[in-house]
């Protein structure tokens, strides 16, 4: 059989010159973890022309399917770092969702995507994809000269803060050396190493309990839909979920509790009877891969020490339930490298960073509570827990109202960074999804889609009104989109973006995110919102 | 905003009392549990604004015995 993706060296080691330089070399930006979070951050750095460097502690993609749930939001920001399309067209994509209780089917639910957006609800893709597909981008980058390099097996064993930069030691097969950075992006995962040198706290709830993913291959006849199972007959007491991959691949997620022994649940004579009894005895199935798993809904106080930023689950953990994980460490890279970039380049003030810790603490405060409380309905921590869970199922079955009550995971939406001290002026009669903090939805043009012309730099869009080509607001450019709504295809962009306005001002960031909005030009006006979206205006605060 | 009825509301209260007394009739307490669980969250959609079910829970809560009574 061919070798798998995840077997293969992507980013082999390769000796650096700065092992063999007099002293250590300070570069730009070092980004600590080649996973998905690390890649985006360093794509779109190198996007940006701000030199990286990637080290991790092998050269290989993530073993397993990992994170295999991508939601909409995510794709945008693929798109807007240059690499959406390889992960949707390889990606399976699904709407319907159906949840049994014991023997029965309970409920079903259509996710029922709107209209009018370039890119599906969710899709489902390994991990390992997702990584290659990243690697791709870099070589795609590195091959149009953009200042991008990985380095594998290059692992960090010691960090040391300076005043303005950071060193890091690594450990390579050739020995150690250090380089220095004046900024340390840390996308190392939940069991941080990069955290726990600093001794930063990583403080939240356990969730005592087991989980046993296999990653099966079989040609089956199961609908691409997910199925989540509570108190199956195959895995009493329990919870389960199939979820369908590409390339046939089909995950499969078993609660298993606290008290086991994971090296025997591992083992596949352990696991194959598990899964017979599951898809039944004459399905026939390959096992590609199989890990047990414990989960935390945790975070730190602060994702910013110093020199060093924490992107993903390094900065935040949250259970599986909800798809929250690689999809929320998406946004939060998204949401940081515009702001360093502008703070690198002396165009913001240090304090710009702060509102990463704002903004993403808030958007994981709403991921933990999100997925705490599917934890909780999935796995009932006492009797009295347990007793309205199972009433919810039995009642989902036969009254509507109960059925918003069954929570097998709140499926991850983008969060809107309402009250955000980078949000400036709002206009209220306007649609409540553009307001300021939200991310712009998209919509279609004449010729493709809204997002297509949006991201990467500031963006005044001008609906209906006249704006300048572009304008300079201290230093920093913003352009314009003029759009004329009766030269649309349909009501989206209108209904998203106007409400009963008839013309509309929107200042965007290059994460795509509302600034502001008016429902005219007017220059100074744009100047104040700019000047408060790059932290160079502080807002007075109002009661 | 509505606020929790605390005056009498229940048009027949014997009658009402009757009726959710006998619903338990047989059940064990394992089954009476179950039922009453099901009961809370079908009155509980029926009143459905989230400030007047807060006031009911606590007033549920304050009115409890601070000891058991057996």
């Amino acid at each position: 059989m061919s070798k798998k993706i995840f077997e293969v060296p992507l980013y082999p080691y390769v000796r650096s010159a700065d092992q063999d330089a007099p002293k250590a070399v300070r570069h730009k930006v070092v980004v600590v973890g080649a996973g998905p979070i690390g890649l985006a951050a360093a794509i779109e750095l190198a996007m940006n022309d701000i030199p990286v460097v990637v080290v991790d502690d092998n050269d290989k993609v993530s073993w397993g399917s990992r994170a295999v749930c991508y939601a909409k939001r995510p794709l945008e920001i693929l798109d807007r770092i240059g690499c959406g399309d390889q992960f949707v067209d390889k990606g399976v994509q699904w709407n319907v969702g159906k949840v049994f209780f014991d023997e029965r089917q309970v409920y079903q639910f259509d996710l029922l995507p709107e209209d009018g957006h370039k890119r599906p609800a969710f899709i489902n893709l390994q991990q390992y994809y997702f990584e290659e597909y990243l690697v791709d981008r870099v070589k795609e980058l590195q091959a149009q000269g953009k200042p991008i390099e990985i380095r594998g097996n290059n692992k960090v064993v010691a960090l040391d803060q300076g005043e303005d930069y950071a060193s890091v030691q690594l450990e390579t097969p050739e020995g150690t050396y250090t380089i220095e950075a004046d900024w340390v992006i840390a996308c190392d995962g939940a069991a941080s190493p990069i955290r726990s040198m600093l001794g930063l706290d990583f403080v939240g709830r356990v969730f005592e309990d087991n989980f046993l993913i296999a990653d099966v291959i079989m040609d089956a006849s199961f609908p691409t839909e997910r199925w989540f199972w509570f108190d199956p007959p195959f895995n009493r007491g329990q919870s389960a979920l199939l979820h369908k991959q590409p390339d046939n691949v089909w995950r499969i997620d078993l609660q298993l509790g606290w008290d086991i022994d994971k090296e025997e649940e591992k083992k596949e004579e352990n696991v194959i009877p598990r899964l017979k009894a599951m898809l039944g005895e004459d399905v026939n199935f390959e096992l590609e891969w199989v890990s047990i798993y414990t989960f935390q809904c945790r975070r730190m106080e602060q994702f910013r020490k110093g020199r060093v930023i924490f992107a993903g689950d390094s900065a935040h953990q949250v259970s599986p339930f909800g798809a929250r994980g690689a999809n929320s460490g998406l946004q939060d890279t998204d949401n940081l490298i515009w702001k360093l970039k502008l703070v690198m380049e002396n165009k913001a003030p240090l304090s710009l960073l702060d509102t990463y810790d704002e903004e993403r603490i808030y958007a994981a405060d709403e991921n933990i509570l999100n997925s705490s409380r599917s934890t909780d309905f999935i796995t009932p921590k006492s009797n009295m827990s347990r007793i309205f869970r199972n009433a919810v199922l039995d009642l989902a079955e036969k009254a509507a109202f109960a059925r918003p009550l069954v929570n097998s995971g709140r499926l991850s939406v983008p969060a809107v960074y309402d009250g955000s001290s980078l949000n400036g002026a709002d206009v209220p009669h306007m649609p409540k999804r553009t307001r300021p903090g939200a991310p712009a939805s998209d919509a279609p043009l004449e010729k493709g889609y809204l997002l297509e012309q949006l991201g990467n730099k500031f963006q005044l869009l001008a609906i209906n009104c006249d704006v300048p080509v572009s304008l300079d607001v201290d230093g920093i450019t913003i352009e314009s989109l003029s759009i004329n709504t009766a030269q649309l295809p349909d009501k989206s962009l209108q209904e998203r973006y106007l409400g009963e306005a008839r013309s509309a001002i929107y200042l965007l960031r290059p994460d795509q995110h509302i600034a502001a909005r008016f429902v005219s030009y007017d220059e100074a006006s744009v100047q104040e919102a700019m000047r408060i979206a790059t932290g160079n205006l502080t807002q007075e605060v109002t009661a | 905003m509505s606020q929790l009825v605390e005056q009498p509301n229940l048009n027949d209260p014997d009658g009402f009392y009757q009726e959710l007394i006998d619903s338990h009739t047989g059940l064990s307490d394992a089954q009476s549990t179950s039922m009453n669980a099901r009961l809370v969250l079908i009155l509980a959609n029926h009143i459905g604004d989230r400030a007047v079910l807060a006031e009911a829970l606590a007033l549920a809560k304050e009115t409890m015995p601070t000891t058991e009574r057996s």
